[in-house]
């Protein structure tokens, strides 16, 4: 906050100001919208209102899984894990951000009323990737709900990350031939960095399969809490399967042989089995796609909004 | 001054900002400086991202015009551009001399495309991570996740010193 009526301020952080015509304080904190000056006008041909909602999809699946992978924080076996975790999440916040903001350009071209919504009606730059993250009510989230459930331990979080990352991979590798420019473009730097993901994950799965008896049965269990989610990953929702059609998307049905692919390498590695558990149901065949959560995505959105829903007016 | 020469002042300011993390490099030296434009005092600058996340991203822009500001141009905008995504192949010859002599290993080439799946890499990295200090090829990678996203951790195994490494990407 400045003062700006010339009293001199005992705040830290104003202290901390090179002032001028900087926002920022100590380190770069004003936040740019992360697309400013890219040409985020939608393809002939393609349903802004549909793009909109596969933006969101798939900026939601890396928001939400970040937010767990930040939960580690503080909290790995490691340091040097901790360290990954949260570089981890990083990436991922980052696609989101990308995504989130590629959503909110497109829902602008859908409706012509632009990305701000009633919290953000300020001078400052569109901000729709925050009116995204902080102020949609549960229903609205379209992320798979594999990226929602609730923190286990270890174990789990490997078996969850080598799955998310070995899908995610799958469709960003699709996607960097999108018609969509800027989809193809967040999907190219996304592979490089899912990449990484991956491995750290196959290499944490088979270091605990074929560990101890201990970390088998961990990794094994890990692998039994996210299994009946997987299915989920491979179902395209309608929007997918238009949008797809129309060479915008990636269709996840023809991906699911990638990630058996790899898992057919790490698995035997691991010693581990392929669990043999049914799909978890929606409801009346909805899920993640279709807002349809578990109770977990409830409790993690309080966590995650609840400082931007205290104070909408802030800025940071 | 003529319009190049501003354009030609512009650039060179915007080439010595450094890289918020990495201070020995200028973003020039990082490759992620793309393109400085100077019409009627304006400057337009472009730059591209390392990684999507990478908190640096904000503080380099911020930089950029508080260079330009001081330099006496008015107006400046910094424009993200997103294609052609950064690899450490951009690093400069200069760059990576800087990264060495700062005692951080400087990427090799990165991988090329592929077509079809992406292949997993499950042992060590397929080319040694030379020791900065004694330039001993017997090294360990001990994390692909550093201080920073672009960073990856390493121990040397002849003169047992850490080290960090610009991984490829």
């Amino acid at each position: 906050m400045s003062s700006d009526n010339g009293v001199p301020s005992d705040n830290a952080y104003e202290a901390l100001s090179e002032g001028g015509d900087d926002v920022r304080w100590a380190y770069g904190t004003g936040f740019a919208d992360p697309l400013e000056g890219v040409d985020t006008t939608v393809p002939a041909g393609t349903d802004a209102a549909d793009l909109t909602a596969y933006c969101l999809m798939l900026g939601d699946d890396a928001l939400i899984m970040s937010h767990r992978l930040q939960q580690w924080c503080a909290d790995a076996p490691e340091l040097e894990d901790e360290v990954a975790l949260a570089n981890i999440g990083l990436d991922l916040l980052g696609q989101a951000r990308l995504l989130l903001s590629r959503a909110a350009a497109a829902e602008e071209a859908a409706n012509g009323t632009g990305g701000r919504g009633p919290a953000d009606d300020s001078d400052g730059p569109p901000r729709g990737e925050d009116r995204y993250a902080f102020f949609r009510a549960e229903h609205e989230f379209r992320n798979v709900r594999l990226a929602e459930l609730e923190r286990g331990d270890f174990g789990e979080l490997i078996a969850r990350l080598l799955v998310f990352a070995g899908w995610r991979l799958a469709v960003l590798r699709q996607l960097t031939s999108s018609r969509d420019p800027v989809l193809a473009a967040i999907a190219a730097k996304g592979v490089k960095e899912v990449s990484y993901h991956r491995d750290y994950a196959a290499q944490w799965l088979i270091r605990l399969g074929d560990g101890t008896a201990f970390s088998r049965e961990r990794a094994q269990a890990g692998l039994a809490a996210i299994w009946p989610y997987v299915p989920e990953l491979f179902t395209p929702h309608e929007i997918e399967r238009r949008l797809a059609a129309a060479g915008v998307a990636a269709d996840p049905a023809g991906l699911r042989g990638e990630l058996d692919d790899v898992l057919a390498q790490v698995l035997p590695a691991a010693t581990l089995e392929v669990p043999d558990l049914p799909p978890r149901a929606g409801v009346a065949g909805r899920t993640g796609r279709d807002g349809v959560h578990t109770e977990a995505m409830g409790h993690l959105l309080a966590e995650l909004q609840s400082v931007a829903r205290a104070d909408p007016e802030a800025t940071w | 001054m003529s319009g190049t020469g501003r354009t030609v002042t512009a650039r060179a300011v915007a080439e010595t900002v450094t890289d918020p993390e990495l201070p020995m490099l200028t973003l020039a030296d990082l490759g992620v400086l793309r393109e400085v434009a100077e019409h009627d005092g304006a400057v337009t600058v472009s730059i591209t991202p390392t990684y999507t996340g990478c908190p640096a991203l904000d503080a380099m822009r911020d930089d950029l015009v508080h260079a330009l500001h001081q330099a006496g141009f008015g107006k400046v905008e910094v424009r993200t551009v997103l294609r052609p995504a950064w690899s450490t192949d951009w690093i400069s010859a200069a760059g990576r001399r800087k990264l060495a002599a700062a005692g951080i290993a400087p990427p090799a080439g990165a991988a090329r495309p592929v077509t079809g799946p992406i292949p997993l890499t499950l042992g060590p990295p397929p080319h040694p991570v030379r020791c900065p200090h004694c330039g001993s090829a017997r090294t360990r990678l001990m994390s692909a996740f550093s201080a920073t996203a672009c960073r990856s951790l390493h121990r040397c195994e002849a003169c047992q010193e850490p080290f960090e490494h610009v991984k490829e990407i």
